[in-house]
């Protein structure tokens, strides 16, 4: 075992041992044998899947440690309880935003370049999704943060590609569109991508138009607008269109990529820390609204994941929570947690694991086969 | 275009001193790995401009280098050596532009999946180095002294939780008169141990008075360049092709004459300065940014002897356009905000402090400055303690060094 390995496992077991302590979870190594859940009175068509990226990514010492703890009480007190947690999730790709969101949603270390508005290189899970299961367009969306991601919707990847793919919704292009030209209103959701703060990528690309504002989520400008200088950042656009989406859509696979956290970049700390606590927050109003609404009520599987972590504070090649450059073992080593339908509760999967395992078992628990995968699936899920 | 194949004339673009120590070198350079030689280079080339410190450094890097028979340096390299790299990296003007080629070794390792083995033998090879070329002792403690929450009336939340564990928590201080009773001593420090850029006194607002004796680098100060480096970005990235990378080694080549700078300032510090600006993530638009990566680099690099950083309050969290122009006049301040980018700030000086040479015989201090409130580190300062100690930060800094 390399160091880097051991690392990994350390910080997989204190994430466990931390949470057996602090929620009274359960270890999941000792149930694998039990039948497993109700997943069979979830009916495979009505199935809805959720998937939420952890906001840019954060370490334990922010989130799952006894300091860190104060950051995520909803996560601790709400979402945790009903949630399988997997302690040990490794990224072994680029620890970029956007290339390692498409590695997530491919299940492929995908080797783009992070900064260029280009489509994944391997099918994604919504052309799996769609093709599979003869799926409209409608029924599989992403909501994503930054103008730069306006392509992870769908791949380049022959017998694949263009038109198989999930619509994509950039929220701040759309309030963008919708405000004039003069208005500072709603400049503190506009904020793009911080890995880069100094440039901001003009969009290319399929974009969603505003004109869908009316059409497909039922919403005016006017009202866009007044609903938007409500909110206080990105995030928070991204959730409210999220849920917009589910009342008029009803989409059956939903990717919402959050980002607020990565204001770690600008190296304000508190910052960091402040959009930790409102990412936590988002969550649990997020899940809320899931069973609320009749579409999702207990037929939702919810995943929330990190793409990756960000530095450790003892590497000297880094500058500790700002950025995720060095690779090591704290930037690498994540972590998820799923609940609502066929999940069981209560339980921390401590065995590593690899984020583009997700695509595999979202394909096994919905019914269709990706075939590109290079993960495997999440035995414990399905 | 491989290192064996290297020769003096190709280094006619390098300035004096660091062509001179290549030439010196060069049978050294020609027997190292392709994946191990820009990285050395991209040091190099700066050479002229570089901290007495840093330049040491590369003698005794280099001077080991060539004392390694081939056996050993194939040993020595090895795992360089087993790195795959691409016909266009290795075609790529690597001797005239080190640092970009770095940047795209950098990628092409990501992308290929080599960057754990890049790591594991960038390690193997800095623990080698370290151990075959041993530094000088320093002549004093180093200390190091971070001031915390410049204008904050009040605060309840704990401070310092990072580094009480590691010293003696004051709730006793006597705050009147505190940034000068530590300037004072910093400055005693630098008439006891002269020696240039030794002694450093960083601030994240206006400095205060303080002795020329000190090397000083302060956020307004540099208020003049922050504002030519936004328009240059600005014009920048209003050109067609324009991106990300492209204007990240746009940055990397302005030199101070391109952000206004006198050139009849001091050459070193004017490139490092320029550098905190261009290279760095942030320290441009927030002050509390600036001040922990300023420390940061000055301990990296020029490895004082004694440094100084108060953290001033920053412009509150705008749009990222807003927060990039220029005009600042009306800036709102987050103080709290502020005092916990500061604290976090000071563990990470202390941490980038033990980096250092002579670290288990360091010094550091923290004070929330206008309170009561420090936090001591030293070999004689019992860890994870409480003192009631009555003491002004001055009597603190004296404590911390004894």
């Amino acid at each position: 075992m390399t160091a880097a390995q051991q690392i990994a496992n350390t910080l997989g077991r204190s994430r466990r041992d931390f949470l057996r302590d602090a929620a009274g979870l359960a270890v999941g190594s000792a149930l694998l044998s039990a039948s497993p859940l109700v997943r069979g009175a979830v009916a495979r068509k009505k199935r809805k899947t959720i998937v939420i990226t952890f906001g840019g990514g954060a370490r334990d010492q922010e989130t799952f440690s006894p300091e860190g703890r104060e950051n995520i009480p909803n996560l601790l007190k709400e979402l945790i309880p009903q949630s399988s947690f997997f302690s040990q999730v490794m990224n072994q790709g680029i620890l970029g935003h956007y290339v390692a969101t498409a590695s997530l949603a491919t299940g492929v270390y995908e080797t783009l370049n992070n900064f260029s508005a280009v489509p994944p290189q391997h099918p994604t899970v919504f052309e799996y999704f769609r093709r599979d299961l003869h799926r409209p367009l409608s029924d599989a969306w992403v909501v994503a943060p930054s103008n730069g991601f306006n392509r992870i919707g769908e791949s380049d990847y022959r017998s694949f590609g263009p038109g198989m793919g999930a619509r994509v919704v950039l929220p701040k292009h759309l309030l963008g569109a919708a405000m004039s030209a003069t208005s500072t209103d709603y400049d503190h959701l506009l904020r793009d991508n911080y890995e880069t703060p100094l440039y901001a990528p003009q969009l290319a690309g399929g974009e969603f138009e505003l004109q869908q504002l009316e059409m497909i989520l039922k919403l005016s400008v006017d009202d866009f607008k007044a609903h938007a200088r409500t909110l206080s950042s990105p995030d928070e656009l991204s959730m409210f269109i999220a849920r917009r989406l589910m009342q008029q859509e009803s989409p059956s696979l939903l990717w919402i990529t959050m980002h607020d956290i990565d204001i770690a970049h600008a190296g304000a700390y508190s910052l960091y820390v402040d959009a930790i606590r409102r990412t936590d927050r988002l969550c649990a109003e997020f899940w809320k609204a899931v069973e609320s609404e009749p579409e999702y009520a207990g037929n939702t599987t919810l995943f929330i994941l990190p793409d990756f972590g960000r530095d450790g504070d003892q590497d000297a090649g880094g500058n500790g929570f700002q950025h995720h450059r060095t690779g090591d073992a704290a930037s690498r080593t994540t972590w998820m947690m799923a609940l609502g339908a066929g999940v069981r509760q209560g339980v921390v999967y401590d065995r590593p694991m690899q984020s583009i395992d997700l695509v595999p078992t979202l394909g096994a628990m919905m019914g269709f086969t990706p075939s590109l995968s290079q993960g495997k699936t999440i035995r414990e899920l399905v | 275009m491989l290192p064996r194949d290297l020769k003096a004339e190709q280094f006619a673009g390098y300035p004096p001193q660091a062509r001179a120590l290549i030439v010196a070198h060069l049978g050294a350079l020609q027997q190292l790995p392709l994946t191990f030689v820009p990285s050395l280079l991209r040091e190099v080339i700066d050479y002229d401009y570089k901290f007495p410190a840093e330049r040491k450094s590369i003698d005794r890097e280099l001077a080991n280098l060539s004392s390694l028979s081939p056996q050993q340096a194939n040993d020595w390299f090895q795992g360089f050596s087993q790195l795959s790299l691409s016909p266009e990296l290795e075609q790529s003007d690597w001797i005239n532009q080190p640092a970009r080629f770095v940047e795209l070794l950098s990628a092409y390792l990501w992308t290929t999946q080599q960057l754990d083995s890049f790591r594991k033998a960038a390690t193997v090879y800095g623990d080698r180095s370290r151990s075959a070329t041993p530094p000088d002792p320093i002549p004093v403690r180093r200390l190091g002294i971070a001031v915390i929450g410049q204008g904050v009336a009040s605060y309840d939340a704990p401070l310092f939780r990072n580094l009480r564990p590691h010293g003696a928590y004051f709730a006793g201080v006597r705050p009147e008169n505190g940034l000068s009773l530590l300037l004072n001593a910093v400055e005693a420090r630098a008439k006891a141990h002269p020696a240039p850029y030794s002694h450093w006194y960083i601030d994240g607002g206006q400095p205060a008075d303080h002795s020329p004796l000190l090397t000083c680098v302060s956020y307004e100060g540099l208020e003049p360049v922050r504002a030519a480096l936004l328009r240059n970005i600005q014009t920048q990235i209003q050109k067609p092709g324009m991106g990300p990378e492209e204007l990240r080694t746009h940055l990397a080549a302005l030199l101070p004459s391109d952000l206004g700078m006198s050139k009849a300032g001091d050459e070193v510090l004017d490139r490092f300065q320029v550098r905190l600006l261009t290279e760095a993530s942030g320290t441009q638009i927030f002050s509390t940014t600036f001040a922990q990566w300023t420390a940061r680099e000055a301990l990296r690099r020029a490895q004082p002897l004694t440094l100084l950083v108060r953290f001033a309050p920053r412009q509150r969290q705008r749009p990222m356009n807003e927060l990039l122009s220029s005009d600042h006049t009306n800036a709102d301040l987050d103080l709290a905000g502020s005092l916990v980018d500061a604290d976090m700030g000071a563990y990470y000086s202390w941490i980038n402090q033990q980096r250092l040479p002579g670290a288990e015989q360091s010094a550091f201090l923290v004070w929330f400055e206008g309170h009561n409130q420090a936090i001591a580190i030293g070999p004689s300062i019992p860890p994870g303690t409480v003192s009631t100690t009555v003491a002004d930060p001055g009597e603190l800094a004296a404590l911390v060094v004894a």
